[in-house]
């Protein structure tokens, strides 16, 4: 069986938890047997990990001529030549790296006629839909040049490749919703966003969703047949023992972390809240919001307003080891999301031994078992759970024991397994 | 003669509040008081006053040829008597037939048992008295929470001066031998030792309404047959369940209430069997031998461990910190910090904390108040912090605290004689009288040592 996977990033070049998901699946679909796969990457820089999959650069095929019509939802696309990278999404610093793209360097001389409804105002520039839809067109130059048996398309913005290849091959297609624009938004759905997700999830076969949640949340909020929307729980990539080791620590006292974008999605005016109640009791413990966004600003003042200041930090935006490092220097790790369709960064964290306190509203609460659950607006108990982990021996001893193994035991083979079964339905 | 012995077990914990960290020195009351009362009323209703009923009726029928035992722990009967008093009333009733018998247990329900023979000593001497006082009863027999047994505890409830005690039949301690004999312990062989049956008991308890179970359905009739079936030397044939299987366990609609109804005429009609109380069976039959139970077991779960309640770092780590203050309470003899200690001890909070519920998806825990057992550890550590607060200002932490605390307590004694002589000097300089310092001296000898001023003082001090 033979699948070709668009994605959007893929390790080493990644900045959200997307790329991280595509590689662990991809690791896990080969020990399940399905050995070949053909990943799409709008840009491939040579030193990805090829070991499990072949990497197509978008950028490089090249593009001659043609009219293809994508009756579903671009109305007529011509184009003439691609030369050049697409700008990979990226989650964690979405906003700053959009703003950012350097326009000179596009040397793409595409000319699409998108539906009017997909222009929008907000934080995302035009260019990344005119990036999608190049995106499709060469999916679909792709699907001539290559034969497969199915298509597997992570998140909005591969839908539309996923599509076109679909078109152009008859193939039958699987688009796996990581998030949806409801999560992103809180709510404030952009339109242009919302029809290309619900037009890849009517295009599509079978949906995958990371969460029930998530499945609830296609089902009733984009209309789709729940036969067709099946859950398949992300997992983690185990890490080696070597960077677990303990960092020394330059004080003695506790800490309690924050780490994720700052939106409105991640709830981290929650984790001020309760970061707030506890040091009404607490005095030798330390708050650190780890991440930047939007919100940041607002943030600051509030910690300010608040005068919890000397006991509450803010970090900007971990990478790579600084993560490990935030991770091993943390007591108790704490995801307030409002809605997450999965959150895989308490398991992160349980990796390297940290208790973690999750919001029910997060995929990942469906599966962990050695997790203090709350609801995220309920700062209340969150306090009252950070306070017990502190102050109480018996939960990070439990949390010592148990959770490790617990975050072991999710293995990408096991997503995989769920991820072959879907093929295997509807091939 | 052989004989069936019928004990049904009576128990509700007081469940906590939702108690956060922030109440810790400033909230001392613990108790969800609507959910304590909205269960008692519940179970009272459906369960407990419909069983007594229908064993009022039986006795009203057979006499004293019907017998039947209880136990009711002390938390169950303080909870009776404050929500539902019409439940000790039905009980007083029964226990004046002369065919019911009370058993002793620990006030607390407790897992005391396995910590401290002292306390597990004094908390079984006050359910004993509270028997004695609700029902007239010196109970002979004694049943440890859970039935909770191990050859220490057994031999700790000999020096108590029990006859005989009940336990687990368990599998992996009986091996070929079967629970149907009267046994004893082994390091004080005069305590006899009722086993038991886990499968007949067991039968009742759990699988009486199991559509797919395929004995379903079972009658008195068929429990009788099984009953018949048995070695005909074997002996007795010992039924341990909860009262609550009557009607809240198993539903009225399943039929409980008419199997129990029916039983008794069945078993006269059918078989050889009688009905027996433990101390009867106790002092009619002859142990058959020793069973030997070096590590503690119980009747709960496939393992008939102690797992669901001491088996993870929580339940552990719960367990300890609140033994940890025994010695301190028995220096303290204020009224309501011995009531909260009596109340936190059952061992329905350590349940609560288990995490064997997660492998198997089962984790609907009867009554639970809380969604998961790290909740239940953290509210109950939130509890027990404030209490700790409350005893350690009672009662002074350690030597040094207390000489310190004494020595206030002289140098405030004195400052106050040191005042009323003062006064006495003024009264004596503006009237001339007769002999008063003498009286001073007396009155300064018999000054009243108060608890209060040590308290007073050592706040103040902090």
């Amino acid at each position: 069986m033979r699948v070709l996977m668009f994605g959007w990033e893929f390790p080493p070049h990644i900045s959200g938890g997307l790329g991280t998901a595509c590689y662990g699946l991809t690791k896990g679909l080969y020990s399940v047997g399905i050995q070949d796969i053909l990943f799409v990457v709008p840009k491939a820089y040579g030193d990805e990990d090829t070991s499990n999959v072949d990497i197509i650069d978008a950028g490089e095929i090249v593009v001659s001529e043609r009219t293809i019509d994508y009756s579903s939802f671009f109305r007529q696309m011509h184009f003439i030549e691609v030369g050049t990278s697409l700008r990979p999404y990226s989650t964690p610093e979405e906003y700053e790296i959009l703003t950012s793209v350097d326009k000179t360097d596009s040397r793409y001389l595409v000319q699409s006629s998108f539906s009017g409804k997909l222009s929008f105002s907000g934080g995302y520039g035009n260019d990344l839909f005119q990036e999608i839809a190049n995106y499709a067109v060469i999916a679909s130059i792709i699907a001539y040049k290559f034969d497969f048996d199915i298509i597997h398309a992570h998140d909005w913005l591969a839908y539309p490749a996923g599509i076109a290849a679909k078109l152009v091959s008859g193939k039958p297609l699987v688009v796996h919703v990581h998030a949806t624009d409801f999560d992103r938004s809180g709510g404030k759905v952009n339109p242009g966003i919302y029809e290309i997700e619900k037009a890849g999830m009517e295009a599509a076969d079978k949906v995958i969703a990371v969460s029930n949640l998530t499945r609830n949340i296609i089902i009733e909020k984009y209309g789709i047949n729940p036969d067709k929307v099946v859950t398949v729980h992300n997992a983690v990539e185990p890490i080696a023992d070597r960077e677990l080791q303990k960092r020394a620590r330059s004080i003695d006292d506790k800490i309690v972390t924050f780490l994720g974008r700052v939106t409105m999605q991640k709830g981290p005016e929650y984790f001020i809240e309760a970061a707030n109640l506890v040091l009404q009791k607490m005095k030798n413990v330390r708050f650190v919001m780890a991440g930047s966004g939007d919100m940041l600003n607002r943030m600051i003042w509030r910690v300010a307003t608040l005068k919890i200041g000397s006991r509450f930090h803010f970090t900007g935006f971990l990478k790579g080891d600084d993560v490990h490092h935030m991770f091993s220097l943390s007591d108790v790790y704490v995801m307030p999301s409002i809605s997450e369709p999965f959150g895989i960064s308490p398991l992160e964290a349980m990796q390297s031994n940290v208790p973690v306190i999750i919001s029910r509203q997060s995929g990942v609460s469906e599966i962990l078992q050695h997790a203090i659950k709350v609801d995220f607006w309920d700062t209340h108990a969150m306090a009252d759970a950070i306070y017990g982990i502190l102050k109480y021996e018996g939960l990070p001893q439990m949390f010592k024991i148990h959770a490790r193994d617990e975050v072991d035991n999710l293995k990408w083979e096991h997503a995989a397994a769920k991820v072959k079964d879907v093929y295997l339905s509807i091939l | 003669m052989r004989t069936i012995c019928l004990y049904f077990q009576i128990h509700q914990p007081f469940r906590l509040k939702r108690y956060r960290f922030f109440s810790i020195g400033n909230d001392h009351y613990y108790y969800d008081d609507y959910l304590n009362e909205s269960i008692l009323a519940r179970v009272a209703e459906r369960s407990y006053l419909q069983a007594n009923k229908v064993i009022r009726q039986i006795i009203r029928e057979y006499g004293t040829q019907f017998k039947v035992a209880f136990s009711i722990s002390g938390i169950a009967l303080d909870q009776l008597e404050l929500y539902t008093p019409e439940v000790i009333e039905s009980f007083q009733k029964l226990a004046k037939t002369g065919s019911v018998e009370f058993l002793a247990e620990t006030y607390s329900h407790s897992l005391v048992a396995m910590k401290n023979k002292e306390e597990f000593t004094r908390q079984v001497t006050q359910h004993r008295e509270k028997i004695k006082q609700l029902f007239g009863q010196e109970p002979r027999v004694f049943r440890n929470t859970e039935l909770i047994y191990s050859d220490r505890i057994g031999a700790d409830v000999a020096d108590m001066g029990f006859t005989a005690m009940l336990t687990e039949g368990a599998k992996h301690v009986l091996g070929w031998k079967s629970p149907n004999y009267l046994y004893c312990n082994v390091i004080n062989p005069r305590l006899k030792l009722l086993l038991r049956n886990f499968r007949m008991s067991d039968d009742l308890a759990f699988r009486f309404s199991n559509r797919g179970w395929s004995e379903f359905p079972l009658t008195a009739e068929k429990f009788v047959t099984w009953l018949r079936k048995l070695d005909k030397n074997e002996e007795t044939v010992n039924i341990f369940i909860d009262y609550e299987t009557f009607g809240e366990h198993q539903w009225m609609e399943t039929g409980i209430f008419d199997f129990l109804k029916a039983l008794p005429g069945v078993v006269y009609k059918n078989s050889n069997f009688s009905f027996g109380t433990p101390s009867e069976i106790a002092d009619n039959l002859l142990p058959v031998s020793t069973i030997s139970v070096p590590s503690p077991i119980s009747w709960a779960d496939e393992e008939r461990d102690l797992t669901a309640w001491l088996g993870n770092e929580l339940q552990v780590d719960a367990f300890n910190r609140l033994y940890s203050l025994t010695d301190k309470i028995w220096r303290c003899d204020d009224v309501k910090i011995r009531k909260d200690w009596t109340y936190l001890q059952a061992s329905d909070h350590f349940y609560y904390m288990s995490t064997k519920f997660f492998s198997d998806g089962a984790y609907q825990v009867y009554y639970n108040p809380y969604d998961t057992p790290y909740e239940a550890y953290i509210n109950y550590m939130n509890v027990l912090s404030d209490f700790s607060i409350r005893l350690n200002s009672l009662v002074p932490e350690d030597n040094q605290d207390m000489e310190i605390a004494s020595l206030t307590q002289v140098i405030s004694e004195k400052d106050m004689l040191i005042g009323k002589y003062e006064n006495e000097i003024k009264r004596l300089k503006s009237t001339k009288g007769s002999s008063p310092a003498k009286k001073a001296v007396t009155t300064a000898k018999s000054a009243p040592k108060s608890k209060h001023k040590t308290i007073s003082v050592k706040a103040g001090k902090k």
